[in-house]
């Protein structure tokens, strides 16, 4: 008898990298249109992936197009190698292609991100795949998508500078820290994805090609290797980035970005890297900023000293709107609601 | 002859035999016009007369059925607007032009501060300096009587009467040529309306403006027009200058409506 065998689920084999290959040829045809044609929205025919809306679909679909057998993959959430949406998209390629994987951002040859560029300059054998909520910069200002895209067309952004206006006029100067539009190529306006805006020079001349994907709206946009990125400002209010006021407390490390994290309930915090990949390279090669553990006997790990944690803390608002971050599910409509949101 | 006399002699607008049918229903027809630099065309007629899609065609906000409509560019050329790509149309429709709006949040960015409201269109033709789009929007401000201390506050906040003072400025700004208004005293109290049709009568002279305003009413185009037109079903029945057309109506339908309104 073979009933033995009753019960037993058949075995589910996937093609490599999830998608079937139809599938990755017309994301792989979107994603050359998008690259020919620097920062515009290209629309293709998103799947359903195991995973909810708002934590990576339109990510996941262009690596997954974009993916070979002898890629190094790095996945980072927030900067980060070991959060949630990190390690479960990267198991999810160990398991569906059997990629190497790393979390050393010069080993990668690509890079899935959400929401930060690495602070280890990219080169040119690499590619970034951004995690994209919302591509349409406009979404806020101009409700409708028929004029949106007839805006893009005739590329008519005073509407994006109106935004601007309004954020100098409620508090003094450009208040928007993340999401901050770009116009790339002297052409398109662009949302680079919520990173901060600490990051938009990284974007501007970038050895790497840089890929954009939105899964729930459908929609992959790209910058080209070593394309003008620009940030859109007044004369009067040129672009800046945010600065820290103190450096790193693992690595000592400055001119990157912090994320704060509460220690304790009397007011106690710290800053640290937001890139752990960087900060463990730095206190590696011997960097201890003021609230690091001493260097004898250290092991060496990905992340800095303390409770592996610590980058899951809830983020809390420092008085200087330095704070770059939304929260992992929520990047749909209300984190993104600007000064000038929810206009007729 | 100068120049200058030259261009003011020609039209700046000139719409013939336009027409739009709304299914088998007459929207208007056949009906021509020139509009010259300077000049306020009233066109007035009961509801349902077809004024406002007469005022959607003459903006190339509708289609128009037949006809065509064509506008003198700064250049000083006449050109058939249905020629016109998208691009240029827009551009036309946001500096040499403007539409006032009976409802102002139609016309306005209501979750915008006014400031914003009236640095669009500059910013929309590429002014990219925030102290000067300030300055610029503050004087229109005064202009329009709506004080400086109001620059930062959302339309929500302000009167119907200051909203629309605001819509004023909103188009004016890039110094427009054309006007197109919708009844905009429509809506608002005897006062009020007083007092912007005073506002308006005076930024029309300083500027030179060319208006082309829709009212039912009479009065309004009393203070405000220089010629006016009547439209009844869908069709222009009388033209004139407006003393002329209040003061001696020639057709019989125009005659009642100057008797039915009171002390026109």
């Amino acid at each position: 008898m073979t009933s033995h065998h009753t019960g037993e689920m058949p075995a589910i084999r996937y093609n490599f990298a999830y998608l079937d290959e139809q599938t990755k040829r017309m994301i792989r045809r979107a994603i050359l249109k998008a690259i020919a044609i620097p920062g515009y929205q290209v629309p293709f025919a998103a799947r359903e992936m195991p995973m909810p809306y708002g934590w990576g679909t339109g990510g996941v679909q262009v690596t997954a197009a974009v993916l070979g057998p002898h890629d190094v993959l790095k996945v980072i959430d927030q900067g980060a190698d070991d959060t949630t949406n990190a390690v479960a998209i990267r198991g999810f390629f160990e398991k569906t292609a059997g990629v190497a994987t790393t979390t050393a951002t010069a080993e990668a040859t690509i890079i899935q991100t959400r929401h930060r560029i690495p602070e280890t300059p990219l080169g040119e054998e690499q590619i970034l795949v951004y995690q994209v909520p919302i591509p349409e910069p406009l979404r806020f200002l101009e409700p409708r998508e028929t004029e949106t895209r007839q805006l893009h067309a005739l590329e008519e952004y005073g509407l994006m500078h109106v935004k601007l206006y309004e954020d100098i006029a409620r508090h003094g100067h450009i208040a928007t820290t993340y999401a901050y539009p770009v116009e790339v190529a002297g052409r398109y306006v662009m949302d680079p994805s919520p990173i901060p805006k600490f990051d938009n020079p990284k974007m501007d001349d970038c050895p790497a090609l840089q890929l954009f994907g939105a899964g729930r709206e459908k929609r992959i946009y790209a910058i080209p290797p070593h394309t003008r990125v620009r940030s859109l400002d007044f004369e009067d209010h040129p672009f800046a980035v945010q600065r820290f006021a103190k450096p790193c407390a693992l690595c000592a490390a400055s001119g990157v970005y912090l994320d704060e994290v509460i220690l304790d309930d009397r007011g106690g915090r710290m800053f640290v890297c937001s890139d752990t990949d960087y900060c463990a390279g730095r206190q590696a090669q011997g960097h201890r900023g003021e609230m690091a553990a001493p260097a004898a006997g250290q092991a060496l790990d990905v992340m800095p000293g303390l409770d592996p944690g610590i980058h899951g803390v809830p983020p809390v608002l420092p008085a200087q709107g330095v704070d770059g971050r939304d929260k992992p599910g929520h990047d749909g409509v209300s984190d993104r609601v600007g000064g000038a949101g929810g206009m007729p | 002859m100068t120049t200058q006399t030259a261009t003011d002699d020609a039209p700046l607008l000139v719409a013939e035999g336009l027409g739009k049918n709304y299914g088998a229903r007459i929207g208007c027809r056949d009906v021509s016009l020139e509009v010259f630099p300077g000049e306020v065309l009233a066109v007035v007629g009961e509801s349902g007369s077809g004024k406002s899609t007469l005022l959607g065609l003459l903006s190339t906000e509708l289609a128009a059925g037949a006809g065509r409509v064509s506008y003198r560019m700064r250049d000083g050329e006449l050109r058939d607007l249905a020629g016109l790509g998208p691009a240029e149309r827009r551009l036309l429709m946001r500096t040499d032009w403007g539409f006032v709006r009976q409802n102002p949040a139609d016309g306005l960015r209501m979750a915008v501060s006014a400031g914003g409201n009236v640095g669009e269109r500059l910013m929309a033709v590429g002014w990219r300096h925030y102290g000067n789009i300030r300055e610029e929007a503050t004087d229109w401000l005064g202009r329009v009587e709506i004080a400086a201390d109001r620059i930062d506050d959302d339309p929500r906040a302000f009167s119907g009467g200051m909203r629309q003072r605001l819509q004023i400025a909103r188009n004016l700004v890039t110094k427009p040529r054309l006007v197109f208004m919708d009844e905009p005293t429509g809506g608002l109290d005897v006062s009020v309306q007083a007092r912007l049709l005073d506002l308006i009568r005076s930024l029309v002279a300083e500027m030179g403006l060319a208006v082309i305003i829709v009212t039912h009413d009479l009065a309004v185009a009393r203070l405000l027009s220089h010629r006016m037109v009547v439209m009844r079903h869908g069709r222009v029945i009388e033209t004139g200058l407006t003393d002329q057309v209040l003061d001696d109506p020639r057709e019989p339908y125009t005659q009642l409506l100057v008797s039915s309104v009171l002390a026109a």
